[in-house]
C-alpha cells in the first residue's frame, strides 16, 4: 500500500490539533498556578471538617 | 458566484478550519483593546492581587470578549458576506460553519465567566456575563439592525473591560472605573462614524441602519463633531479626578486638541472634498482615534504606577 503525500488538509488539521493541545496544557498550568496563588494567600483558611459537613 | 468563492465554500464543507481561523473568530484586534483597558483598570485599582490571579483575570476577560466576538460573527454572518470589510471573516469565507462558531462562542462565554468568578470574585464574573450579553443580545441582535443609535448604546459593551479589571481586584464598584467606562463609551461613536464615512456603501448594502444611511453623511459629520466635543470635555475633566494627574492632563489636553481639530475638519468637508482625496481626513481621524484611546489609558496607567513613588495623581 503506497503512502499518500501529505495534503494541505492534514497540515491544517495538525496545526489545529497542536494549537488545541497547547491551549489545554496552558489551561492546566493556569489552574495549577491559580491554586498555588490561592492556597498560599495569607487569608486562606482550610475549612474544618464540621464546616464541610 | 466566482470560482474563488466556490473553492472557499468547498473547503468549508471539508471542515478543515485551521487553528488561526478559530482565533480569528475571537476578533483579536478588538481583544487587544479589551486586554489593554482591562489591564489599566486592574492596575489602577487600589490594592493588589497575586500576579497569577491578575494575569488570569485579564486572560479570562479577553476570552470573554473573544467569545462575544465569535457570537457576533455567528449572528452577523449574513451581513458579513455583503460588506467588503468583513467578507474574509471565517464564516462568510466558508472556513467555519455558523453552528460551529455558535457552540464555540457559547462554550467560551460560559468558560470565561465561570473561570473569572473562580479566579477573582462573583461580581467580576457577573459583570463579564453582562458584557457578553449586552454585546451579543442587546447590540448585535437588537440595536445593530434596528436603530442608528446602535453604536451609541452598543458601545457600552466595549466600555466595560476596565470596570471588570478594577472589580477583579477590589470586589466592589467605585466611581473611578466608571469614568474609564464613560471615556470609552463617548469615544466609540465618533470612532465608528468616521469608519462609516469612508467605508462608503458597505453598511448601506448590508442594510445596517448606520447614521450615514438613515440620516445622511452631513448629519454624521455633525454628530462626529458634537460627540467629539462632549468626549473632549469628559476626557479633560477626568484629569482632575483621582484617575488623573499632571501627566494625564498634559496628554489629554494635547490629544483632545488634535481630536477636536480633526472633527472640525470632518465637519467642514463635504462629499466632493472627501472623494477628491479619498477620505484622507476621515481616515486620519479614525487612526488618531485609536491612538487617542490608547494614550489616554496609557496616561491613567502612568498615573497609577507613579502613585507609589508619590509622583502620580494630584498628591
Amino acid at each position: 500500500m503506497s503512502l499518500k503525500p501529505t495534503h494541505d488538509l492534514h497540515r491544517r488539521r495538525f496545526g489545529r490539533n497542536l494549537g488545541l493541545g497547547l491551549v489545554l496544557v496552558a489551561f492546566v498550568a493556569i489552574v495549577f498556578g491559580l491554586t498555588v496563588a490561592k492556597v498560599t494567600n495569607e487569608n486562606f483558611v482550610i475549612p474544618s471538617a464540621e464546616e464541610l459537613k | 458566484m466566482t470560482d474563488a468563492s466556490i473553492n472557499t465554500q468547498a473547503k468549508g464543507f471539508e471542515g478543515d478550519a485551521g487553528f488561526g481561523d478559530y482565533f480569528a473568530l475571537l476578533k483579536p484586534r478588538v481583544m487587544s483593546l479589551v486586554v489593554f483597558t482591562a489591564l489599566v483598570g486592574l492596575l489602577a485599582a487600589p490594592g493588589s492581587v497575586h500576579p497569577i490571579i491578575g494575569f488570569s483575570a485579564i486572560l479570562f476577560i479577553a476570552v470573554g470578549g473573544g467569545a462575544s466576538g465569535a457570537l457576533n460573527m455567528w449572528w452577523d454572518a449574513d451581513i458579513d458576506r455583503i460588506m467588503r470589510r468583513t467578507q474574509s471573516r471565517p464564516i462568510p469565507s466558508g472556513r467555519i460553519a455558523p453552528g460551529e462558531a455558535l457552540y464555540f462562542g457559547l462554550t467560551l462565554s460560559v468558560f470565561s465567566v465561570v473561570m473569572l468568578a473562580l479566579a477573582t470574585n462573583l461580581l467580576a464574573g457577573a459583570l463579564l456575563a453582562f458584557t457578553i450579553f449586552f454585546y451579543v443580545v442587546v447590540y448585535s441582535m437588537w440595536l445593530k439592525r434596528s436603530t442608528p443609535q446602535n453604536i451609541v448604546i452598543g458601545g457600552l459593551a466595549g466600555a466595560f473591560p476596565p470596570l471588570i479589571g478594577w472589580v477583579a481586584v477590589t470586589g466592589q464598584m467605585a466611581v473611578e472605573p466608571w469614568l474609564m467606562v464613560a471615556l470609552i463609551f463617548m469615544w466609540t461613536p465618533p470612532h465608528f462614524w468616521a469608519l462609516a464615512l469612508f467605508m462608503r456603501t458597505d453598511y448601506d448594502d448590508a442594510g445596517v441602519p448606520m447614521l450615514t444611511v438613515t440620516h445622511g453623511r452631513r448629519a454624521t459629520r455633525v454628530h462626529i463633531l458634537v460627540y467629539t466635543l462632549l468626549l473632549a470635555g469628559l476626557a479633560v475633566a477626568a484629569g482632575f479626578t483621582s484617575i488623573g494627574g499632571p501627566v494625564y492632563l498634559l496628554v489629554s489636553a494635547v490629544l483632545n486638541l488634535m481630536f477636536v481639530a480633526g472633527a472640525v475638519r470632518i465637519w467642514r468637508r463635504d462629499e466632493v472634498m472627501s472623494e477628491a482625496d479619498n477620505f484622507a481626513v476621515e481616515k486620519s481621524f479614525f487612526k488618531l482615534s485609536l491612538l487617542y484611546l490608547f494614550l489616554h489609558f496609557g496616561a491613567v496607567l502612568a498615573e497609577a504606577l507613579l502613585k507609589p513613588y508619590g509622583l502620580g495623581g494630584w498628591g
